[in-house]
């Protein structure tokens, strides 16, 4: 905040926007919101709060502390209130848009509630499956636009990390925009299609099944291919002769894998195509694709070279399946060795269903990451490092709408948030193009004030339940020297 | 980083508020989902400095407009002085009598020129551009007291009506009145002009001299007015009936003038529960409100 006394007349200038007016002692500038009270610059508009933000049909949405939402804005006893539609301007020169004070287990407590806005941000998502989305590196596109790229591969899943600086303001305008919009659906939980270059169209929506190529997603796999045949080696031995889990990562293989072999069980004489890592688990059978465990066949003898005559003998049998039983069949070995395909017995049916069985439901998960920079910090303390630090000491806990968050280590205060812990519609932008996140720090009065806190701006949890203009006017201070982070 | 508007949808989902300094919109349109997501991101993207666009030139716009020659060079800025020049012959008057109207005109323009809409707002706190496509029509709420709630009487304006401009002006608003009128409402082929012509009749509904109105510089209540020295209503005492009909009379002739000179379609005053109507068509029927004392019909109709 500036103001500019003049030494005639009181006047101060308002430099909240760029009408700049000079305002006299108990007037108002040109936009009614901000005034002049004995000299200081003081917001008179409720700003996006309660009664009028309600009327207005705004976001301010209420944190559950406990029980069950009885419709109350604000409830009593422990109330926590979320920075979602609190509304914020930037708040290197102005207080964060309210600090609300409350008494929590008789411990006084402080939470500074804004909405930052963030360049600095984007989204990692996590979308379980197997299928191949992509190469790693490859850029992943929204609407035709560069939005983000596909990362390292996580166990059962696919990561893609959406949205930053760069394609928010580093790209065209078009760009910035989808990426903009993308991040915020994302966040909000809504659908959003993605396409990967050189790779599959996925529809992600946080909390569902991904839609690979037009197709749900419905499980993880229960494990590598290796991992399977070691899960399910005894309820194979005695059903069946040879067992294939085909998985694009490590494919088992029942007879000359470790958990074969120490059943017993005899050599068949299978050939397999790709590279062996160790007896019975092998490497790329296939390439990579949206077929059989995330490879891109069809057909899953084409995996296999033909049996070896020395060990093979007609009417041996085989089950191959997928590493999340979506796929599976069943084959017996006629006079020339071939493999012919068979129905699945009832004994050998059950371990597929088993193996579906041990999938866990296929997700995709956004977490919403951002930087909370200097000025964000501005809005709540003086001293924007020592909030950083307070943080850091676990003295300072911050949520973003209430949800938890994890806060990277190191410089500044870098978190991550589950979107889906977040109420409804948490997330907004400005076209800078940037997301606007709810952000609350939390944190004793006492410490509070020891950081810095704007103690002036500190208001009784009962004041913001009137919501009355006269009773909401926050006051601004003047400004110190150095105030600028 | 620089500042930036506050952009958010109201709880319905449906209107739009954007907020920069003074500048307060709600915008609503209708139409293909596609075409109001491209329409509400070209009325964001349009008003992101557009307030600092305007600031630009603000000592231009807040000096007295010359009737023949404009020198602003910015498209609001130029549409404020166009609307303000038919008056700037007889009458002091800025640019910025037309801010709000200009303003939400652009919005809808920006809005129009990317999406094919079937209808669409803009307001600017209560000077409102409009857009009609064929066949379509929109309903608007009357007020006599902007500081008030209560909507005294509606009317339809259909896209075969020429008014695409619905502008009220009066002293319980935002700015500053030269008048005592509660509300000037004026329909006009734009929402500048109608914004332009609302503050011009509100100045004219007036008693000079009466005992009963307080009057005091503008400059004296905000240095940086437009108005300067002018003298601005600041209250109005009870007037007699022959008092309130007298002032609306000064306001008629002024609109009557307006009419015939196509500068608006039509206008309704609104003082101490009074109203008088000078319309090219009626104003729709009363919204009955228990509270409110009876009304002086007297609309004329052209």
């Amino acid at each position: 905040m500036l103001t500019e006394p003049t030494a005639a007349d009181d006047k101060i200038r308002c430099d909240a926007c760029p009408v700049m007016c000079y305002i006299k002692p108990a007037a108002a500038g040109a936009c009614d919101r901000y005034a002049n009270h004995d000299g200081r610059l003081v917001r008179v508009d409720p700003h996006i709060l309660l009664e009028r933000t309600v009327s207005h049909g705004g976001r301010l949405v209420p944190f559950q502390a406990t029980g069950d939402w009885d419709g109350k804005i604000v409830q009593e006893p422990n109330i926590f209130v979320t920075a979602i539609g609190a509304g914020t301007t930037y708040p290197d020169y102005k207080p964060a848009p309210f600090i609300v004070s409350s008494e929590i287990d008789g411990v006084d407590m402080v939470t500074v509630v804004t909405e930052g806005i963030f360049s600095y941000c984007g989204v990692k998502v996590k979308i379980d499956t197997d299928r191949y989305l992509g190469p790693e590196t490859a850029t992943v596109r929204a609407q035709g636009e560069a939005i983000g790229h596909v990362t390292t591969s996580e166990y059962g899943s696919q990561m893609l990390s959406l949205g930053g600086v760069h394609h928010l303001t580093g790209g065209s305008k078009k760009e910035g925009r989808v990426t903009c919009d993308a991040l915020m659906d994302l966040s909000n939980c809504k659908p959003v299609e993605l396409a990967i270059d050189g790779g599959a169209t996925v529809v992600v929506q946080a909390g569902h099944a991904p839609i690979v190529n037009g197709v749900a997603e419905e499980r993880m796999r229960v494990g590598c291919g290796s991992a399977t045949i070691g899960m399910f080696a005894k309820q194979w031995q005695g059903k069946v002769d040879e067992v294939v889990v085909v998985d694009d990562h490590i494919t088992g293989v029942l007879s000359e894998h470790q958990a074969g072999k120490l059943l017993d069980i005899p050599d068949t004489g299978i050939k397999m195509k790709g590279r062996r890592s160790t007896p019975g688990r092998y490497f790329q059978v296939a390439e990579p694709g949206t077929g059989w465990g995330g490879t891109r066949i069809s057909d899953p003898l084409s995996v296999l070279g033909p049996f070896d005559a020395k060990k093979a003998h007609p009417g041996m049998t085989m089950l191959m399946v997928s590493t999340t039983g979506e796929h599976a069949a069943f084959y017996e070995l006629d006079e020339a060795l071939k493999p012919v395909e068979k129905p699945i017995p009832a004994d050998l049916r059950s371990s597929v269903e088993r193996i579906q069985e041990n999938c866990e439901p296929a997700l995709c998960t956004v977490l919403f990451m951002a930087g909370a920079g200097g000025s964000l910090r501005a809005g709540v303390t003086d001293n924007p490092v020592r909030l950083t630090r307070s943080v850091k000491e676990a003295l300072t806990r911050v949520t973003s709408g209430g949800a938890p968050v994890y806060v990277w280590p190191g410089g500044g205060i870098t978190f991550m948030v589950d979107v889906t812990r977040l109420p409804a519609g948490a997330f907004g932008y400005v076209p800078t193009p940037a997301l606007v996140a709810p952000i609350e720090f939390t944190l004793r009065l006492s410490d509070y004030a020891a950081l810095g806190g704007h103690m002036d701006h500190v208001r009784p949890l009962a004041s913001l339940k009137k919501g009355s203009t006269e009773t909401l006017q926050m006051l601004s201070q003047a400004p110190a020297a150095g105030r600028r982070p | 980083m620089t500042r930036t508007p506050q952009i958010g949808f109201l709880a319905d989902g449906r209107r739009l508020h954007l907020q920069d300094g003074p500048i307060d919109l709600i915008v609503e349109a209708h139409g293909g989902e596609a075409s109001l997501r491209t329409a509400y991101h070209a009325a964001i993207y349009r008003f992101t400095g557009l307030l600092d666009e305007l600031c630009d030139e603000l000592p231009a716009l807040r000096s007295a407009a010359d009737p023949e020659l404009c020198l602003l060079k910015r498209k609001v800025a130029r549409r404020m002085h166009a609307a303000v020049a038919p008056y700037a012959i007889d009458h002091f008057i800025t640019p910025m009598a037309a801010v709000a109207g200009s303003v939400a005109e652009e919005i809808l323009g920006a809005m129009l020129q990317d999406a094919s809409l079937d209808r669409a707002y803009v307001n600017n706190g209560g000077d409102i551009a409009l857009h009609l496509a064929d066949g379509e029509q929109f309903t608007v709420g009357l007020i006599d007291r902007p500081d008030q709630f209560g909507m005294m009487r509606t009317t339809a304006i259909h896209s075969s009506d020429p008014s695409r401009g619905v502008a009220t002006s009066g002293r319980h608003g935002r700015s500053f009145s030269l008048g005592i009128a509660d509300a000037v409402t004026v329909l006009a082929r734009t929402a500048a002009q109608a914004d332009a012509a609302a503050t011009i009749i509100a100045n004219a509904v007036d008693l000079p001299g009466h005992p009963a109105i307080v009057r005091c510089p503008a400059e004296e209540l905000q240095p940086d007015s437009d108005l300067g020295a002018r003298l601005v209503t600041r209250d109005v005492g009870l007037l007699e009936e022959f008092e309130i009909i007298s002032a609306l009379e000064a306001g008629s002739d002024k609109a009557r003038a307006l009419l015939a000179a196509s500068l608006i379609d039509g206008a309704a005053m609104h003082l101490q529960g009074k109203t008088r109507v000078i319309a090219l068509k009626s104003f729709g029927a009363t919204v009955p409100h228990a509270a409110r004392p009876q009304e002086l019909e007297s609309a004329i109709y052209a």
